[in-house]
């Protein structure tokens, strides 16, 4: 078969709605694409545990610790199964470190800015991991198996994510002035860097048309954020909380919330590294990798150690 | 050895329930079997999803391709006979 007459198959795979799997033919551009998006979001799940891990030891409750806890295990179960989906294109998980630490590969730019208050671990779960999910339940439906597959795990268990940080962000509404002043504050300086983690408009997005065409989005970057605004703006008001968007309206004709033009330029700002905290979230990553690496030698010479134990000495 | 070694990678298989198959879950990476079964639990097991695993060195799976799908299964194909649907009984027969 020529190269022409594959990629009309692997066409004629996507339209039928079947899924590639990683031994399956697939185009360069396919493979590239999804490689990059893949590991990218491994490490955004890796690099999200950061703002979160700098509340555990002062959440304000045990309750609230425990949950913490199993929330921040789970972001880095999510970036294991993702590191798997994207190890099915042969690269090894250790090389992919190495490219996010030599700055080749990117996570979000959401998780560049800082946790300041308790009231962030509420905004945290219910925006950002509210935008997540509206994102990863239409990556569910992507035409590359173990990407897919890894999406419908991680929704399954995103879904209490989303619900304790709203609980959070509703107690706190429900408290003391400071509390309520401290929700807001959450909310107005984590709306806009949600809205930013759909990515640039489907007119200025580089990969968009492609990727539907392979389906690996199977809905647009502004779909995807409308219907997160929708749902979002209306939990907002249902606990008191404002919208920190002066043109914020909403269409009775559309049925939707219309909302101000989103600060670009702060977003490609972050994206090339200026942001509040990627240089703090990069450093971390690489002391705590360069100070685990004894622990990966011992369980390599230990496992060596037992594999060699039927070696007779002769001495 | 690479200081930035991962460990080799392992499937794992989880048993949802006494009795039933055990199912490809995904994979992890560990030194060795016990940290392979470790990691495993902590990775697919949070929320009590099964209670007995399988893991299995990843080079030692070997698997199928697409391009030799058809000349590898099509033998089955037309075999109709293996079912039971395929012979016509006497009219009247019980319990078969």
């Amino acid at each position: 078969m020529t190269e022409e007459e594959k990629l009309q198959k692997f066409q004629q795979r996507i339209d039928a709605g079947e899924k590639i799997e990683p031994r399956d033919w697939m185009p360069e551009g396919y493979r590239k694409t999804l490689f990059r998006q893949i590991s990218q979001h491994a490490h955004s799940e890796v690099i999200g545990m950061q703002p979160e891990g700098n509340w555990v030891l002062r959440a304000p409750t045990l309750r609230a610790k425990k949950i913490l806890l199993a929330k921040i295990q789970d972001e880095g179960g999510h970036g294991l199964y993702l590191y798997s989906a994207a190890e099915t294109f042969g690269i090894d998980r250790a090389e992919m470190i190495e490219m996010l630490h030599q700055g080749k590969a990117k996570y979000s730019s959401i998780f560049n800015y800082p946790s300041l208050t308790w009231a962030d671990m509420g905004a945290i779960g219910w925006l950002v991991d509210g935008a997540a999910i509206v994102n990863q339940t239409m990556l569910a439906k992507c035409s590359y198996g173990p990407y897919a597959r890894a999406m419908v795990r991680i929704c399954k268990e995103e879904g209490f994510h989303q619900r304790q940080g709203y609980e959070i962000m509703s107690k706190m509404m429900n408290g003391t002035a400071e509390q309520k002043e401290m929700a807001q504050d959450a909310m107005n300086r984590w709306w806009e860097p949600s809205l930013m983690m759909f990515g640039p408009h489907d007119s200025e997005s580089a990969h968009t048309k492609e990727s539907m065409q392979w389906k690996i989005k199977v809905e647009s970057n502004d779909k995807l954020r409308q219907r997160f605004i929708d749902r979002t703006v209306e939990q907002a008001h249902h606990i008191g909380l404002n919208v920190p968007d002066k043109n914020l309206t909403y269409n009775k004709e559309t049925q939707h919330w219309e909302t101000s033009e989103i600060n670009w330029e702060e977003f490609w700002n972050v994206v090339k590294g200026n942001g509040p905290c990627n240089h703090q979230r990069m450093t971390h990553h690489i002391k705590y990798h360069n100070e685990g690496e004894w622990v990966r030698e011992c369980a390599l010479a230990f496992e060596n150690k037992k594999s060699n134990n039927i070696v007779v000495n002769l001495n | 050895m690479s200081s930035n070694n991962q460990f080799p990678q392992w499937e794992v298989f989880l048993q949802e329930k006494n009795g039933k198959p055990f199912e490809h879950q995904g994979s992890v990476h560990a030194a060795d079997k016990k940290m392979a079964l470790q990691n495993a639990r902590d990775l697919y097991t949070r929320r009590n999803e099964g209670r007995n695993l399988w893991v299995v060195p990843t080079e030692y799976i070997a698997a199928t391709t697409l391009e030799e799908e058809e000349e590898f299964f099509d033998p089955a194909a037309d075999k109709i006979y293996r079912t039971p649907n395929f012979y016509k009984m006497p009219q009247g027969t019980k319990n078969l």
